[in-house]
């Protein structure tokens, strides 16, 4: 590997960490699609903000971002709170005003400078390593790295410290308010974490894809685990994993680094959907099969237990008259029956069934709730 | 305090959304160591009393007392049980984990609990019965248990008073004698406990004061004194398809023939009078 390839990686695998930490929250406090929303109108705070300083590098341009993504939330929630409009109408609202004062602004004013509109939207890593960081004439490596590498010690730092609030706040806001915790601080503190991760993001892998990087691997890590510290833990781990494997991914492929690293994150995802041991679709669906089983077997026991020793017995406690009287298909019946056989339910005599002491006692647990 | 031997004192109170006033100018004195329920018809405003007066909800006028100071000062006095259904039970923790979140106030900013707390916590929940669940993930709890984690949670707060909002909205029935059981040992211990209530029958049993609430305050006060048919009537208007024969209301005002009594095989049903819907 050459230096500027490890260079990318390792930015690629800040950033998609960077990314996953306020992702969680995001994703906790049902307000993924924010996520989209922000990563666009901090586009106008880094506007804004390189008109006043005129200068594309200047962490102003980061306050300024930061500034715009809590504006983004409130105004949400000032549309919202009318009533008049739902939540989600107020951001597809919200979102395309900012964010289209921004590109106004930019062509209008702003033409000649790097602010173009495809590095906005999908960022290139590639050319990460182009720009250096030499603050005393030596250089120590690509200004991204340590751009990212703030922002995710940034992230880490406030997350770490409000851990407990947020956590709290974000599970149950009314008992944070009458604990005196200020939900609404905690909130735009969130908010104000996102915007700054957006922007750092907007020059490694642009605004649309930073959002994969956001959802993605928070959600992942969502049905892998039942505790948010491994949560946190696990969706920081997948992302620098679809970060890495992204780029090799692009490697392979000859394309763009940000595509090929959000549809690892996609594909990542898609493959915990599927099989996550607990919640993923193959498990419940197993886990469905199994209870239809069971449920099954259970019945048949509570079918013999309730007609045994009556005169009917002989007539109701047989294979055959499942299928007629209890409406199973006859190979169903017929498994259902080899089934109790096997776990010790039910004897076979001469084709009719007699429950062993272990049915008896399914079928009266059974009864009894 | 001799002059106000209030534990509660609401002066006042009033609450509007957009123009429609949802609590019109609501008086509520409640002494210490009352266990209050607070009931009326859906959209009486009866969470929303207890919202403003925890200060959740910005009240258009009126002032809450607690121990004769402001809220904002008596903050620490107060635990607050919202209703269950107001979080994410598929949030990614633990029972134990929740019921800590009732010490966050006496940690204040950035402490985490520690040992202390995790004894205080797991002590709560043997109090509702609930210690055999402490690590278990809370989305695999039964309604009933959640209730009773969130009592536990407000348990550990160690509040001098307590607002629940619907404790007893869809428990079983061991829940429900559990929650019973606590409010009156939390009495025992000198406790305010206000509670949002649907179930008027349980009134009498449960509570031994009542505040009856449509919008305004109906009648506030001693079970025995105010719990009448005529104040029932005033707060649920004509949709009383049956009331509560209690020994309290029969005292005050013998009922009227008109009105069908409950018969005893309804008392599982939620809620003693039918609901239109809110």
């Amino acid at each position: 590997m050459s230096p500027a390839q490890v260079e990318i990686q390792l930015i690629a695998a800040i950033t998609a960490a960077a990314c996953a930490l306020p992702g969680v929250f995001l994703i906790l406090r049902r307000m993924a699609m924010m996520s989209d929303a922000i990563s666009h109108t901090v586009l106008l705070g880094i506007v804004v903000g390189f008109f006043i300083t005129k200068d594309l590098t200047s962490p102003y341009l980061v306050l300024g971002a930061a500034l715009t993504g809590v504006l983004t939330v409130s105004l949400v929630e000032l549309v919202h709170r009318t009533r008049l409009v739902r939540e989600d109408a107020a951001v597809g609202l919200v979102f395309p005003a900012l964010f289209s004062i921004a590109v106004l602004l930019i062509s209008r004013y702003a033409g000649d400078v790097h602010l173009d509109t495809d590095a906005v939207l999908l960022g290139e890593l590639a050319f990460a390593p182009f720009n250096r960081f030499a603050p005393f004439g030596s250089d120590i490596g690509p200004i991204a790295l340590y751009l990212m590498g703030g922002i995710l010690l940034i992230n880490l730092f406030f997350i770490s410290l409000f851990y407990k609030e947020l956590k709290l706040a974000t599970f149950d806001a009314g008992l944070a308010a009458s604990l005196g915790f200020a939900p609404w601080l905690i909130h735009y503190g969130l908010m104000a974490l996102v915007s700054i991760t957006a922007v750092g993001a907007f020059d490694t892998v642009g605004s649309v894809l930073v959002v994969a990087l956001m959802v993605a691997p928070p959600m992942s890590a969502y049905l892998l685990t039942d505790r948010l510290s491994r949560m946190i833990a696990l969706s920081v781990a997948i992302g620098v994993v679809n970060a890495i494997l992204g780029y090799w991914l692009a490697h392979l492929l000859d394309a763009s680094i940000a595509g090929s690293m959000a549809s690892m994150a996609g594909i990542t995802f898609g493959v915990i959907y599927l099989l996550a041991p607990e919640r993923g679709l193959v498990a419940l669906a197993r886990r469905r099969a199994r209870q239809r089983w069971e449920f099954a077997m259970t019945m048949l026991a509570i079918h013999l237990f309730n007609h045994e020793g009556l005169p009917e017995a002989s007539q109701e406690n047989r294979e055959e008259h499942l299928s007629q009287e209890v409406r199973w298909a006859p190979d169903f019946a017929a498994r259902v029956v080899s089934r109790t056989v096997e776990q010790g339910w039910v004897q076979r005599q001469e084709g009719s069934l007699n429950l062993t002491e272990l049915g008896r006692q399914r079928a009266k647990q059974a009864i009894a709730g | 305090m001799p002059d106000n031997p209030y534990a509660i004192e609401a002066t006042d109170l009033t609450v509007a959304y957009q123009e429609k006033p949802v609590l019109w100018d609501v008086d509520l004195r409640v002494p210490p160591a009352t266990l209050m329920a607070i009931v009326g018809p859906n959209g009486a405003g009866k969470t929303t009393l207890i919202k403003a007066i925890l200060g959740l909800i910005r009240p258009a006028a009126g002032q809450v007392l607690i121990y004769n100071k402001p809220y904002a000062e008596q903050r620490r006095l107060v635990g607050y049980v919202p209703q269950r259904g107001s979080v994410d039970w598929d949030f990614p923790t633990n029972v134990l984990d929740v019921v800590m979140m009732g010490r966050y106030r006496s940690l204040g900013w950035l402490r985490r609990p520690g040992s202390r707390e995790r004894a205080l916590a797991l002590e709560a929940l043997e109090k509702v019965g609930m210690a055999p669940f402490a690590d278990r993930q809370i989305s695999q709890l039964s309604g009933g248990q959640q209730q009773r984690v969130f009592l536990a949670r407000a348990l550990v707060q160690d509040a001098q008073i307590y607002f629940m909002d619907e404790p007893f909205q869809g428990v079983d029935a061991t829940t429900e004698r559990a929650i019973v059981a606590l409010l009156h040992a939390l009495r025992q211990a000198g406790k305010t406990v206000v509670v949002v209530h649907h179930d008027l029958q349980t009134v009498p049993e449960y509570f031994d004061w009542v505040t009856l609430l449509n919008v305004r305050r109906i009648a506030s006060g001693p079970v025995a004194e105010v719990f009448t048919e005529q104040n029932l009537r005033l707060a649920y208007g004509g949709r009383i398809a049956f009331l509560s024969r209690s020994p309290h209301a029969d005292a005050e005002e013998p009922p009227t023939p008109d009105l069908p009594m409950p018969s005893p095989t309804r008392r599982e049903e939620p809620y003693g009078y039918p609901e239109s819907a809110a």
